[in-house]
């Protein structure tokens, strides 16, 4: 199996007023170069405390991650975060929010015209050309994600790392969104953000994205539960999964985890 | 239904209005109605889809239900007025006793201050204008050199825990002391009584802006600085592109409540310092016993303020980003 980003051994204790609060235990978790994987659990269970680990923002207490060769000590350009609310900066526009991001990482290697080049082709990716001057309160909150995703991919990172990325949408938007995302992923297949790491609690879009949906148990001491290999053939749409008997299968494994073997008591 | 068909009515007021001064053909076509300057009211049951409570024969002449949509502005503008007038009102009534001149009286004396603001007849007599202009300069200077060390420290306060905590005692003691009492330590150490001066408006006026600024910064959405640390940017693009323009807006209500410490001060400053200033010009008026020059003054001061003040709001408004 190619190792791309291998996580192993990882804990997480915070420490807390009322003393060290174990978040994440004894995670072991392995990523294949341009694989889709999808954590899932429930609110608390520590799924983005473990993206975080995975972003650099916090450092993990036990074990060590490796990204492509090399140990992750703190966040840097070859991971391309997407956050939940977006994180646009209000004061600049769609395009300059996504140049900032280009000019971080190419600003050494090509010319400003290259840079802006690169930057308009990211919104261009997310279909959002229309857009490049408007200021992110202009536009809707499914654009303002897309301006997110385009300003992860335009870094060309080793991996796309999305918390939550479509949780604030209504869901039309959403679904539009993750046929959206399988669309840049299969675009830029060979290219940057072709290995994804995606927090969601939403069951549909784990199965409907991923290769791998990584379930994990409550927390404290969270860990993985059980890993589940999606192996619907891509491209996969939507509509016609709806009926796809595997899919129902793997939608209900998933379920079962969740409300059965996990379940919540004070949900 | 009564509240639907004031708002269509409201703006066709407001069209009207706009196309009376610049006609346009196109907008013209689309609205006919609003080409042509007929008061809202009068319009009003010529829009039967707006309305349908309208078409009924008897209210087409003349509805007597639809009230007059009163535009906000000029209650606004009412308010003021009556607010002012009742001022002027209750002045008149004190000045009866004799002490105070009237309204009318000072008044007189305004338009002969003000007729002619710019004369000089030696270094203790000189027109309010120049008073005003030296009062500013005083201002200008002080603030300047307030805002110039103060912002940047704020930034700093901001930015560091350490330097803020070390900051803390000092700033805490030294804030709330009256501005003047710092004037013996200015004239000590300058010798002068106009470094002086500016010396008070500079430690007076530094502090809203250092603590605005400090909180603007602190105030920055983590969003904003996951974003900075995921982009792992250079310490000046994480000043350039995201503590600047977010703190912007705290450092300019900073700014503003500086300015008004300032001119505040100013005028006390000048009383005790001397030499040409609005604040000296109340005094010296004081001493001639010229009142309604005094009052001209407090009028004055209270006009520039709000100007300063205006000035402000207006520049911070172009520089907000939502």
């Amino acid at each position: 199996m190619n190792k791309y980003l291998s996580i192993d051994d990882v804990g997480m204790v915070f420490e807390t007023k009322k003393g060290p609060f174990t978040a994440l235990k004894d995670i072991n978790l392995e990523i294949k170069e341009g694989e889709f994987v999808s954590l899932i659990g429930h609110s608390g269970c520590g799924k983005s405390t473990l993206l975080n680990l995975v972003t650099g923002l916090l450092k993990p207490t036990a074990g060590a991650m490796i990204l492509a060769g090399r140990e992750i000590s703190g966040p840097g350009p070859d991971r391309g975060v997407v956050f939940q609310n977006h994180s646009l900066l209000p004061w600049l526009t769609c395009l300059e929010n996504v140049y900032l991001a280009v000019e971080r990482v190419f600003a050494a290697k090509e010319s400003k015209a290259d840079m802006k080049r690169r930057a308009e082709e990211a919104l261009k990716l997310v279909h959002l050309e229309h857009a490049l001057h408007k200021y992110p309160h202009e536009i809707s909150g499914g654009m303002k994600q897309r301006v997110g995703i385009a300003r992860a991919l335009s870094m060309e990172p080793k991996v796309l790392l999305m918390d939550e990325p479509f949780g604030a949408l209504d869901a039309l938007t959403r679904a539009h969104l993750q046929d959206e995302l399988t669309r840049i992923v299969a675009a830029t297949d060979g290219g940057p953000g072709r290995t994804v790491i995606m927090v969601t609690h939403d069951v549909d879009e784990a199965v409907l994205l991923s290769d791998r949906v990584v379930m994990m148990t409550n927390g404290p001491a969270a860990t993985i539960g059980e890993i589940l290999h999606v192996d619907l053939p891509r491209p996969r749409d939507r509509l016609a999964l709806a009926h796809h008997p595997r899919y129902m299968e793997l939608r209900a494994a998933v379920l079962q985890f969740l409300y059965q073997k996990q379940m919540k008591v004070a949900a | 239904m009564n509240a639907v068909s004031l708002k269509p009515a409201l703006d066709m007021h407001a069209e009207a209005g706009s196309e009376n001064s610049a006609p346009k053909a196109g907008s013209a076509s689309s609205a006919p109605e609003a080409a042509t300057p007929v008061a809202a009211n009068e319009l009003l049951p010529e829009k039967p889809p707006l309305a349908p409570v309208m078409r009924e024969p008897a209210a087409a002449e003349k509805p007597l239900y639809v009230r007059t949509p009163v535009p906000d502005w000029l209650i606004r503008a009412i308010a003021m007025a009556l607010g002012l007038a009742l001022f002027v009102a209750f002045w008149s009534i004190l000045a009866k006793g004799g002490r105070l001149p009237t309204p009318l009286e000072t008044w007189r004396s305004a338009v002969q201050v003000f007729g002619d603001p710019f004369y000089r007849k030696g270094p203790n007599d000189q027109g309010i204008g120049w008073n005003v202009l030296a009062s500013l300069g005083r201002v200008g200077i002080g603030f300047g050199m307030a805002a110039l060390i103060g912002i940047p420290l704020g930034f700093a306060l901001g930015r560091f825990r350490f330097l803020s905590d070390m900051a803390a005692p000092v700033i805490s003691l030294l804030r709330p002391v009256s501005p003047l009492a710092w004037l013996p330590i200015g004239l000590l150490v300058f010798k002068a009584a106009n470094p002086a001066a500016i010396y008070v408006i500079f430690i007076s006026s530094i502090w809203p802006m250092i603590i605005n600024t400090a909180v603007g910064v602190r105030q920055i959405p983590q969003d904003y600085m996951n974003v900075a640390k995921v982009l792992k940017l250079s310490e000046w693009k994480v000043f350039s592109k995201i503590l600047f323009p977010a703190t912007l807006p705290y450092m300019m209500t900073g700014v503003r409540l500086s300015i008004g410490v300032a001119w505040l001060v100013i005028v006390a400053a000048e009383m005790l310092t001397g030499g040409v200033g609005i604040g000296f010009w109340v005094w010296d008026e004081w001493n001639n016993l010229n009142v309604p020059h005094i009052i001209i003054a407090i009028f004055t001061v209270g006009i520039v303020g709000l100007a300063l003040e205006q000035l402000l709001i207006l520049a911070a408004r172009r520089f907000s980003y939502e």
